[in-house]
């Protein structure tokens, strides 16, 4: 039997996707099913004074239009999911507004009619009185506490302190510090689907079922039951088809409650498709930070103590993940590097923007770009190669596992468990040709600066401590697994089937694939924190031994009972006496014969060091001097992310994480007005990369250290192609840029970002 | 709301419905004829997940009322696929160079391909890059989509 882990084996789900016969949300058609639109506040922060929806609820085919006052003291306030900070617990979001609006998105009513356009044309004759307030924006305002946006909270902002070492006694001794303040824009995911629900009330059973659910069902089941006040086994999550998440799919926000909510009320299924404006305005936003970030080093380079303050504006509410990007920034501040003393205050601060949650590489790639920026910043001044300076200060294969200290206060403390980080960026370096080309570094060529750029990374991955998976024995002998990790185009079908098929020694066509829905099993943690390789991958590979040893009793009634041994042998049951052997369908057939079904649940237990993922990225660009205009004209990600299990599907992660990355680096803004208007909420005004802006993109993966704390030896693939691009492709800008003392420390690099730090470069040199 | 009545072949069957005047083209082939292929990303004629073939261009159906549809030939999605379930060569090269994820910009991604390498069958990388720069895909980087909609072109080629 062939392996099929490691092999590119094309993925299954295809064939339904491509022939247009996926089943995503807005696909589901039931009988008497009514259409909801959700009316939302256009106030950045202001008091309600009055809800006026009479001239909607008149308007023919609409059957309801209910606001806060319909659920009066049944609204309960969304729970964080993870990673919550202090005082998080008063920053959170009611399923509708009540006494205040707090963002330009916030729902404030709900209408359901007969079809989504009569829906829409009546929340548009909804009219509200709102007291307008002032908005907070940003930091100083928020910190300032003069205008509460949760009075109940006494405060606008949550702060921890994490720390290794003793930073201030590193930075008394150095040789060498230097201190800068960077900036990262807000922008996020955008999912060609956007979000969507279909929910079913079932009077007679109490039972409601959601459909439109991705990410992570079994929580969102439970907070569900718990909102709606019904034993989670009354509420069914079904899981299908999702178009893409990144992150923001899939946690729970307010229209979680609403629709399942109404359609109980109504006794009517209720559909909601978000459309792309509200989607901008209403789904979770990511990435707005700030960071000073002060380093201290030896003549050598080799860095002695990081230390730095980590602002996030999480934007009105404190979502499900609301405090993974600040808190994980700060965890990924040190990177790969060796650095004993390091210390960072993390800010989180509430705003009149839309709530903040995870975009992937939540913090990350924040601190990455941090981090790796003030590296190259360093070298520059200390005169030492910049890849000369990172080699100083890898932490070294030979020092693994490296105990990287509590840097997250809601865990224990952490540990790289392998890896070569080394090995990784001198392939990078190989790739992109830093030996020839550091000849042109800042060099023009036909008017184009050119510039090279690399940034390292590590990455933790595999969150949570288990995971559950379910195999079931078709009565033709074939197999159905199923999974406790939703998919939104990961693969989760094909790459889990080649996984079963290895441990079972089966042909791939036995195994069928099935993210589950949470009536199919007991229970799952999800798709988030690259998690689903290593978690699910591995518990579909312990769930397959324990299904050979149920089969075990059965094979044994089948052969008679022999006092011999029977092995489980290139996917059958072979008698150590005789020739007799029992595939599949024969049992398949004698258990159904005797009333019996092969059914199994396993679970796999992560209790070894946690995997971390690392690598290096590695930029050349050119740039337009006189327009700011950057073309990228190679760039290579160079992973390990130990074992592959299908390289197609890794490959892919990793080019589609680069893309992304490159978008959030030069392209993509939530911008908003002083007032606290988005201004970008449309595919018109914020803008994603298209076929024709990156064409020069690759990624390698290097196996060069299985996960010791897993069979599989899987780390997570979901994060790494994404984490260190802005940090590369700022390096090589800035690089490119030397001769006009450019040094990139906000984003994005647009065109007119890049302009106008150029002029004000030159306008700096001339007047110096 | 005022009805019009259309008359409208896709994927080859000819439909006769009443529609409301102001209902989209991608809403009439989605929640009336349940051809649920084509998406809909954006409603607004950027992100492309709605493209359908009428009369032999690629269009955003998000942008076209039902009524437009009047007399025209449709293909979607469902259309581009043989009838004996197979993948047509497009969509196997799709299939071969991991051109998809989520797959929820897929149908439109093939719509426009489609019909641009009727029209052009021997793209270079560049051209199929502009061609499909309306078409946002969030996944894949569009490396394997480019590569697949080349290695399709050849199938599209008349012998000579």
């Amino acid at each position: 039997m062939t392996a099929h882990i490691g092999m590119p084996v094309p993925r299954r789900e295809d064939l339904r996707l491509l022939a247009g016969a996926g089943r995503y949300v807005d696909d589901v058609h039931l009988d008497g099913m009514l259409h909801a639109a959700v009316f939302r506040s256009a106030w950045p922060h202001g008091r309600i004074r009055s809800i006026d929806i009479a001239a909607a609820a008149a308007l023919p085919g609409v059957v309801g239009v209910f606001t806060h006052s319909d659920f009066m003291a049944t609204l309960k306030p969304i729970r964080p999911r993870i990673a919550a900070m202090p005082g998080f617990e008063n920053f959170l979001q009611l399923p509708l507004a009540t006494e205040k609006v707090r963002y330009v998105g916030e729902p404030i009513a709900v209408v359901v009619a007969i079809s989504p356009y009569i829906a829409e044309d009546a929340a548009s004759l909804i009219s509200v009185e709102i007291e307008t307030l002032t908005s907070i924006l940003n930091w100083e305002a928020a910190n300032d506490r003069s205008v509460l946006i949760h009075e109940h909270a006494g405060t606008n902002t949550s702060t921890i302190e994490v720390s290794r070492g003793d930073t201030d006694a590193a930075f008394k001794a150095a040789h060498y510090t230097r201190r800068e303040h960077f900036t990262v824009q807000r922008h996020t995911a955008v999912p060609m689907e956007t979000r969507g629900l279909v929910a079913v009330w079932d009077a007679v059973e109490e039972r409601i079922t959601v459909f439109g659910i991705t990410k992570v069902p079994f929580f969102n089941r439970s907070t569900l039951a718990s909102m709606l006040d019904l034993p989670e086994s009354a509420v069914v999550m079904s899981v299908a088809d999702a178009g893409g998440g990144f992150g923001v799919r899939g946690e729970f926000y307010p229209e979680d409650f609403l629709i399942p909510a109404i359609a109980r009320k109504l006794d009517r299924p209720v559909k909601w498709i978000e459309d792309r404006r509200e989607h901008f305005l209403a789904t979770n936003h990511s990435r707005e930070a700030t960071c000073d970030l002060e380093i201290a080093c030896d003549r050598d380079g080799v860095i002695v103590g990081l230390r730095g303050e980590v602002t996030v504006n999480i934007g009105a509410y404190a979502r499900g993940t609301g405090g993974t990007s600040p808190t994980r920034c700060a965890q990924f501040l040190p990177g790969p590097y060796r650095i004993p003393n390091f210390s960072c205050r993390v800010n989180a601060h509430v705003s009149n923007k839309t709530p903040a949650g995870t975009y992937r590489g939540p913090g990350r790639v924040e601190a990455n770009f941090f981090r790796e920026r003030l590296i190259d910043m360093a070298a520059t001044d200390l005169g030492i190669d910049p890849a000369d300076m990172r080699r100083r200060n890898f932490v070294t294969a030979q020092e693994m596992p490296f105990n990287i200290g509590r840097l997250v206060t809601y865990e224990g403390p952490a540990q790289f468990d392998s890896g070569d980080f080394t090995a990784a960026f001198e392939r990078a370096l190989t790739e992109i040709g830093w030996t020839d080309k550091r000849a042109i570094q800042g060099r023009s060529v036909e008017g184009w600066y050119q510039g090279i750029g690399f940034a390292s990374f590590v990455e933790s991955s595999a969150g949570g401590v288990k995971e559950k998976a379910r195999i079931r024995l078709a009565q033709d002998g074939t197999l159905d697994v199923y999974v406790g990790s939703a998919s939104s185009g990961q693969g989760h079908e094909t790459v889990f089937a080649q996984v079963c098929a290895d441990a079972l020694q089966l042909p791939l066509d036995n195994i069928r694939v099935t993210c589950a829905s949470t009536n199919e099993l007991e229970e799952g943690f999800g798709t988030f924190h690259s998690r689903s390789a290593v978690m699910s991958g591995n518990a579909v590979r312990t769930t397959a031994y324990a299904f050979v040893d149920k089969l075990r009793s059965i094979v044994s009634d089948y052969f008679g009972r022999p006092n011999v041994t029977i092995e489980w042998r290139g996917g059958r049951f072979h008698r150590s006496d005789t020739d007799a052997s029992a595939d599949l369908p024969t049992l398949a057939a004698f258990a159904e014969d005797r009333g019996e079904t092969i059914d199994v649940t396993g679970t796999f237990d992560y209790t070894g060091a946690k995997p971390f993922s690392y690598g290096t990225h590695a930029a050349h660009v050119a740039v337009d001097a006189r327009t700011g205009r950057v073309k990228l004209i190679d760039f290579i990600a160079i992973e390990d992310i130990g074992r592959v299990l299908n390289p197609l599907v890794v490959h892919g992660q990793a080019l589609g994480a680069i893309v992304q990355g490159l978008g959030g680096a030069f392209m993509e803004h939530l911008r908003y007005d002083e007032d606290g208007q988005l201004l970008t909420a449309s595919l018109a005004d914020y803008l994603v990369p298209t076929a024709a802006d990156f064409p020069a993109i690759r990624g390698e993966f290097m196996e060069l250290a299985l996960a010791p704390g897993n069979p599989l030896g899987a780390k997570g693939a979901g994060e790494g192609g994404i984490v260190a691009v802005a940090a590369a492709v700022s390096n090589a800008v800035s690089a490119a840029l030397s001769s006009f003392g450019v040094q990139v420390v906000n984003l994005p690099m647009s065109p007119p970002n890049l302009w106008e730090l150029i002029r004000n470069s030159q306008s700096k040199i001339s007047t110096s | 709301m005022s009805n019009v009545r259309i008359k409208v072949s896709v994927n080859g069957n000819v439909v006769e419905h009443a529609v409301e005047s102001r209902l989209t083209a991608v809403d009439f082939l989605r929640h009336e004829l349940r051809l649920t292929g084509t998406h809909v990303g954006c409603e607004h004629g950027v992100c492309g997940a709605c493209t359908v073939i009428v009369e032999g261009k690629a269009v955003r159906s998000c942008l076209m009322f039902a009524a437009q549809l009047d007399g025209k030939q449709v293909v979607t999605v469902e259309g581009l696929s043989p009838e004996d379930g197979e993948l047509s060569p497009l969509q196997a090269a799709f299939h071969k160079h991991h051109a998809l994820q989520c797959g929820f910009c897929t149908p439109g991604m093939l719509a426009t391909a489609h019909a641009f390498l009727l029209e052009e069958s021997a793209p270079t990388a560049e051209r199929v890059r502009d061609v499909i720069s309306g078409n946002i895909c969030r996944c894949t980087g569009y490396v394997g989509i480019v590569d697949a909609i080349l290695e399709a072109s050849s199938h599209y080629r008349k012998p000579s």
